[in-house]
């Protein structure tokens, strides 16, 4: 800790470890990410709505797929980022990880809960049920639970000290359970052979269908990192009410 | 170490001794609910046949739920969990010790009635077995898994319905194993695979979970 680690071009990779230096910073990028997630959403539902083919199997409904896979996507790898910034809020005792996993939870919950809505939405006229107990999402389910059990943990503590890294403890106790849980599930249904369809609709997809759900995923990126930006700004301004630097800052001083 | 850990051990015994009512409860919770079911979905042998092992495990998890609130929750308000922060053994020692200790008072006891709700649902004799084996496997599992839960929400409000929101959704693979060893067993397909995937998670959390109860009840008495 005490060599700071040098970014090519001599940049101190601790310097935007502060809330004070990191807050700027964040105000900097965030309007970038949104607008790059906003072109890359127009891009991406456009090609899927108007260039890509209609399915031979599925017709139109097909077309949920991308906002499905780009949120589903989104949802398991959020959780993985969430424990690498726990893990390292632990080993660094840095607040600012910290506040990074408190602003990515309900941005991964959210996209938890729009990839098992838009799931049911396609389920029913292809499958003709909202739901099935099939492996994939049942652990999505779980995966929810998981992040509400994050969220009402750090709500219920008061101290932020401590529920930042209650929070985080729990992030990493899930991350190593999700494997275990997915591979449980996925055993108990083929046990069970509960779902007599398959999730792989198609075998071989279009060129424009994969390029559309490939642009929607990195929107979904862009727009999950600039909504964390913005909310670890809300939490920095909310948790260092009072310090001297927030008195300092341009849109404090106009 | 042996000595305090023996220690550790016969101390949370002798509380739960003085506590009688505190374990009868957890016991009579675990077969009221148990008992709830052929109420609720009819008194049919065959279907009752077919979902005991899943009512069974259910009742065993919601069982293990309710104790654990009180695992260190005394100890917290009287002070001694202090003691076992300061002390010059290791946390992770005395946490196996505590939980060990626990799993003796909440978990044997539905180990040990098994067999008898069994009886109730009218499982085979065959069957029986498999099932408690199951459940003297995994209700470690749930101890050891809970107790971080139960460190994690120690002295926090509305901590009882915390910790089964933190705790159930990792109680999963125990429960699909468990049941699933003695549908497995009844399918004819034998219960080896799931009852030695049981006892591999039971090393795998015994290992690691310790660790992080200690972990965790260092951020709650800070």
């Amino acid at each position: 800790m005490n060599q700071p680690i040098l970014l090519a071009g001599g940049v101190n990779v601790f310097k935007y470890a502060a809330p004070q230096t990191f807050y700027p910073l964040a105000g900097k990028l965030m309007p970038w990410f949104f607008w790059t997630a906003a072109l890359l959403c127009a891009a991406g539902l456009y090609i899927g709505f108007f260039v890509a083919p209609t399915d031979h199997q599925q017709g139109e409904a097909y077309r949920i797929i991308f906002i499905h896979v780009p949120a589903a996507w989104m949802s398991m790898f959020i959780y993985v980022v969430m424990a690498f910034w726990a893990g390292v809020g632990l080993i660094f005792n840095t607040r600012l990880s910290h506040m990074m996993v408190s602003a990515l939870a309900p941005t991964g919950a959210m996209f938890t809960f729009v990839a098992l809505w838009t799931g049911a939405l396609w389920g029913k006229p292809t499958w003709g049920t909202w739901w099935v107990w099939d492996a994939r999402l049942t652990s999505e389910l779980i995966l929810l639970f998981l992040y509400f059990g994050f969220m009402a943990l750090q709500a219920g503590i008061d101290d932020t000290r401590r529920a930042d890294r209650a929070g985080a403890i729990l992030a990493l106790v899930g991350v190593v359970n999700i494997p275990i849980i997915y591979f449980s599930v996925k055993w108990w249904n083929t046990l069970h052979q509960g779902a007599s369809v398959s999730l792989t609709s198609a075998p071989t997809m279009a060129a424009t269908m994969l390029s559309g759900m490939l642009l929607m995923a990195l929107a979904a990126w862009m727009y999950s990192i600039a909504t964390a930006l913005h909310r670890v700004r809300s939490i920095i301004l909310e948790r260092e009410q009072g310090a001297e630097w927030l008195k300092h800052l341009p849109e404090a001083t106009k | 170490m042996g000595a305090l850990l023996r220690a550790v051990i016969r101390r949370d015994l002798l509380l739960a001794w003085r506590r009688r009512s505190d374990v009868a409860t957890v016991v009579l919770f675990f077969i009221i609910v148990v008992s709830l079911f052929p109420l609720g979905v009819g008194p049919e042998p065959d279907l009752l046949r077919k979902i005991a092992p899943g009512i069974i495990w259910v009742a065993a998890l919601l069982a293990c739920m309710l104790s654990l609130q009180h695992m260190f929750a005394s100890d917290h308000a009287d002070g001694a969990l202090d003691q076992m922060l300061l002390a010059a053994a290791p946390l992770g020692m005395i946490v196996a010790a505590r939980a060990f200790a626990h799993w003796l008072i909440s978990g044997l006891p539905l180990v040990i009635l098994s067999p008898i709700l069994a009886i109730q649902f009218d499982l085979s004799p065959e069957l029986s077995p498999v099932l408690t084996l199951s459940l003297l496997l995994g209700t470690p599992i749930l101890t050891l898994i809970g107790a971080i839960g139960a460190a994690l929400t120690l002295g926090l409000r509305g901590g009882g319905m915390l910790l089964a929101l933190l705790v159930l959704p990792l109680y999963i693979p125990v429960l699909i194993l468990g049941a699933g060893a003695v549908d497995a067993a009844s399918a004819g397909l034998g219960a080896d695979a799931h009852l030695l995937l049981l006892a591999a998670q039971l090393i795998l959390t015994g290992t690691f979970a310790p660790w992080a109860v200690s972990a965790a009840l260092r951020i709650s008495a800070e």
